[in-house]
């Protein structure tokens, strides 16, 4: 267990430069807060880590219950039809799953098995399912709400969590390649998701302040691909659709994006055809808690040892 | 120049509406153009007119009207000359 007090783990991470402390994902690593799998980005979590996140996730709840938000569960894997329709490879294919499998006949298992044999490429071997990862826990919510008819005039409101997977493997532990992420989605009228919008922009930092972590909300833009992507990007920021709370957690690097806080205006409601009953486009806005940047952030500033986390920080957690 | 950027517009519909309705200085995302669409546009400028929007002009106010492109394309074409 780690017995550094979080403020000269800090000081020391300020000090890298000249004597690195070892990487906080190796800290991670050594104090069995998270398992390495062999992948970037893969790991297994301690049951401690789960306890962190279960507690951060109520604190999200009580504020979703007092909101009459409806929950609903997706696994995290959706129809491949409805990436393809939702414009995700447009913007971001460099990020998206698809989940493949082998579809042949007795020759064609025997020239997969040659392959693997002779250590040679296999995935020729394989065909796309009809099932794709979700790429962000909202993404399946949207076809579901359209097939159910208009949306009715006090709007909509849903709470969402799933495993959600991006291809960007990396070293900072807070870059997963799945990770889970608890959304709030409301769908209605333009005031009535930028109210929602405001609401939780104003709740985030509080929420995040009262862990004892430090946090600054920024405009932000979403990794849209190429050079089309910047365009998109600068739209985005121009027009203001896009904050992030943002907290410290890796060395030497930049703050990292914990909440996020969207405007989709009438993007998912055009697409999927979500209407209101007075027959307007939907417009959508929804807030992003990566859970586990948040468990992380929180190991970060407070050490690998929980039961030694400031009592404030156990009480809004465990309390 | 102008005419053929209308027909850009047209040929991958761009816009949700006639574009004989649209003037020259009217707002192309206030009339529904898409991010997507903008995108859309910008790569069909460049191959029509084999020019590349340097990174300054990858910006909303560049496409935000047909004399608005006309000008960033006019500037880019006149330039490689």
């Amino acid at each position: 267990m780690n017995a550094i007090p979080p403020e000269i783990r800090a000081a020391e991470a300020a000090a890298a430069p000249v004597a690195p402390a070892k990487p906080f994902l190796d800290r991670l690593f050594e104090d069995g807060v998270l398992m390495p799998t062999g992948v970037d980005g893969l790991y297994g979590r301690s049951g401690v880590f789960e306890e962190v996140i279960d507690g951060f996730e109520r604190l999200v709840e009580r504020f979703s219950r007092e909101d009459g938000a409806v929950k609903i569960h997706f696994p995290p894997a959706m129809p491949r039809v409805n990436m393809e329709k939702s414009g995700y490879l447009k913007s971001f294919p460099q990020l998206a799953g698809s989940i493949h499998s082998f579809m042949g006949n007795d020759g064609d298992h025997c020239q997969l098995i040659a392959a693997l044999t002779e250590g040679r490429d296999w995935a020729e071997y394989q065909s796309p399912t009809d099932v794709v990862l979700t790429p962000a826990a909202c993404y399946p919510l949207y076809p579901t709400v359209a097939a159910k008819g208009a949306v009715p005039e006090t709007g909509l409101l849903f709470d969402l969590k799933s495993y959600c997977f991006r291809h960007e493997p990396s070293k900072e532990p807070t870059r997963m390649q799945l990770f889970r992420m608890r959304e709030n989605v409301c769908i209605g009228t333009p005031e009535q998701v930028r109210e929602f919008r405001e609401r939780w922009l104003e709740r985030g930092p509080k929420m995040i302040e009262s862990l004892g972590l430090p946090c600054e909300l920024d405009v932000a833009n979403d990794p849209f691909f190429g050079r089309g992507g910047k365009l998109m990007a600068r739209n985005q920021r121009d027009q203001q659709l896009k904050f992030e709370l943002l907290i410290p957690v890796n060395d030497g690097a930049g703050p990292t994006a914990c909440l996020s806080f969207n405007y989709h205006q009438n993007h998912f409601g055009s697409l999927w055809g979500m209407k209101r009953e007075d027959g307007e486009e939907a417009h959508s806005a929804c807030v992003g808690f990566g859970l586990e940047r948040i468990a992380l952030a929180l190991f970060r500033h407070h050490g690998n040892d929980v039961a030694k986390w400031p009592e404030s920080v156990r009480a809004a957690l465990f309390g | 120049m102008a005419t053929q950027i209308r027909e850009l517009i047209g040929n991958h519909k761009i816009l949700p509406v006639p574009l004989e309705r649209v003037r020259d200085e009217d707002d192309l995302y206030e009339l529904g153009m898409t991010s997507f669409a903008s995108v859309q546009l910008m790569l069909a400028l460049e191959e029509a007119f084999d020019i590349e929007f340097p990174e300054r002009m990858l910006n909303r106010k560049t496409f935000a009207s047909i004399s608005a492109i006309d000008r960033s394309v006019t500037e880019l074409v006149s330039g490689r000359a």
